[in-house]
């Protein structure tokens, strides 16, 4: 039985086909201003490589802010559900996930049985979410994904007060007229948005095992950042931003059994 | 270099009718804030000059320039000036101050000066910081709310939406009343958001007009909620740069249902203006006239 599960994000479209409970493909489409169509050419790009049609799938579940752009899907899950559900597969010794995208950062305590028992949602805020760093390595020119890796060569913390991601810009822009290096103010960054993150995870409470998916946590310094806040370790999956697109196809793969 | 929309005009004025020389007592207030800086001049307790513009990456050095360019061709220099008080921001790098105060103070007291002393709730809308403040007919501050964590509903937000949609700043409030229909506001709060949602706005055919109608209500709604907390009681004033902008200030007077009064002066003044008077209360304590 095949299945896919369609993460519709802020900036990027995901597809996950499970065939009889492996993943078969994985593709990402960034959304542009057309969400709809990324979402369908997501799905397209996946069955191709799986070498499968639409007419193969049982059930086609959609998450993701875009959910409702998602036409060809048969049902729906929330992101929070989704983030469950693929989590608690991945690592059943999961009882908090934390999931940072574009748009939105999430804060999840799941049981042992992979229900959700709380959470916290930023989606009003940039200072929460990955558009921050994306920003952030603009102002620095930087390229993002190298965002990571400098800021772990850092030598000093250096305190940023700004919270907003407006305010932030100008203050990386007087870091760098004060002479602090690229280095350190790319650890400022992923310090500052770890501290915003720990904040909203504390408010639901946290437990062990601690789980962070989603893009931010391709980012090793981001990662670096909140280990240190935390204190704990953290564990991150394979692939860590199709796990929202894994919770949605675990969920049609149980939908299309029980049907 | 590509055309910086955001660069609003830097300003000065002088009284026509006061004699700087014939005064007895010269104060000043400097109010160094995060996006711009002004000196304001007082004799004898009226407004003898002032001036507006742009704060630079050192906070003691735009002070420096605003006081200078406050006094050019008005016969004064900085040591005939008997007292300094500073405010804003940079308040506490102003070497030539005498005296730090908040700007949540000096901006009740001088617009207790500049609208009269019917105001009862002014509305701050400064570069980075917006302020809900709450005062007595003197003047003095009884209740204030403040954001300034957020972009949104500042100068700065406005600054950003001059930048994407290649209006000089000083236009906007104006263009924005180029619309056909009041469109629905901008749905994002945050800055960045609401920039990347008036992106897709504009792809989707709008005018930039239109789009700064959108943002402009947007804007205003985001400080009408920071007034209602507060609860506003009139008369109700505007200050700061935001002031200027007819766009924000006439939403915000739609959705309360409240006209602001008219400024005497240059809004943006009432911060320094406030620290000038002050400066000459405390003078005239040290002299013991108080």
């Amino acid at each position: 039985m095949n299945v896919a599960g369609v993460d519709c994000g802020a900036k990027s479209a995901k597809v996950l086909i499970l065939g009889d409970e492996k993943v078969l493909a994985r593709v990402a489409v960034l959304s542009g201003f057309d969400p709809k169509a990324a979402a369908a050419q997501a799905l397209d790009e996946a069955l191709k490589q799986a070498g499968l049609s639409r007419g193969d799938l049982s059930h086609v579940t959609a998450t993701g802010t875009g959910k409702n752009e998602v036409v060809f899907a048969t049902s729906e899950i929330t992101e929070v559900g989704a983030d469950a559900r693929a989590v608690i597969v991945l690592f059943p010794a999961a009882r908090t996930v934390i999931d940072i995208g574009a748009e939105e950062g999430r804060a999840i305590r799941i049981s042992p049985e992979g229900k959700v028992i709380d959470f916290a949602i930023n989606e009003k805020c940039a200072a929460g979410a990955g558009t921050f760093t994306e920003t952030m390595a603009r102002t620095l020119e930087v390229a993002v994904e190298d965002m990571g890796p400098l800021s772990l060569k850092s030598q000093n913390a250096v305190p940023m007060n700004a919270q907003c991601a407006v305010f932030a810009e100008s203050e990386v822009v007087s870091l760098i007229h004060a002479k602090h290096s690229k280095e350190d103010i790319a650890r400022a960054v992923h310090d500052a948005m770890a501290d915003r993150i720990a904040s909203m995870a504390r408010k639901i409470g946290i437990d062990k095992s601690i789980v962070l998916v989603g893009g931010m946590a391709k980012n090793v310094g981001f990662v670096n950042s909140l280990q240190r806040n935390l204190k704990e370790e953290i564990l991150i999956p394979e692939n860590p931003e199709y796990s929202c697109a894994l919770g949605a196809a675990l969920t049609a793969a149980e939908r299309a059994k029980g049907a | 270099m590509s055309t910086e929309y955001w660069r609003w005009p830097e300003s000065r004025w002088t009284s026509p009718e006061i004699d700087g020389k014939a005064g007895r007592m010269i104060t000043a207030g400097l109010d160094v804030g995060s996006v711009s800086s002004q000196a304001v001049v007082m004799i004898d307790g009226a407004l003898f000059c002032y001036s507006s513009l742009r704060t630079g990456s050192n906070s003691p050095e735009s002070a420096q320039r605003a006081m200078e360019y406050a006094l050019t061709g008005t016969g004064l220099i900085l040591t005939d000036i008997h007292y300094v008080v500073g405010t804003g921001y940079g308040r506490v790098n102003i070497p030539f101050a005498q005296r730090a105060l908040t700007e949540i103070a000096c901006h009740a007291r001088g617009a207790n000066f500049m609208y009269g002393p019917t105001v009862r709730t002014i509305l701050d809308m400064g570069g980075q910081d917006c302020k809900a403040i709450r005062c007595d007919a003197k003047g003095k501050v009884t209740n204030f709310l403040m954001n300034d964590k957020c972009a949104a509903g500042t100068g700065r937000g406005m600054e950003v939406f001059a930048d994407l949609l290649s209006v000089p700043i000083e236009d906007m409030g104006r263009l924005s009343f180029e619309v056909d229909t009041e469109p629905p506001p901008v749905s994002s709060t945050c800055v960045v958001f609401a920039k990347s949602e008036a992106v897709g706005l504009l792809r989707k055919g709008w005018p930039k007009e239109r789009v700064l109608a959108a943002y402009s209500s947007a804007m205003a709604h985001r400080v009408v909620e920071l007034l209602e907390r507060i609860q506003v009681e009139q008369d109700f004033a505007i200050t700061g740069g935001i002031a200027k902008n007819e766009g924000v200030v006439k939403r915000i007077e739609a959705e309360l249902k409240i006209k602001a009064l008219e400024p005497k002066y240059d809004a943006q003044i009432a911060g320094a203006l406030g620290g000038a008077l002050f400066a000459k209360a405390l003078v005239e304590k040290e002299r013991g006239l108080r």
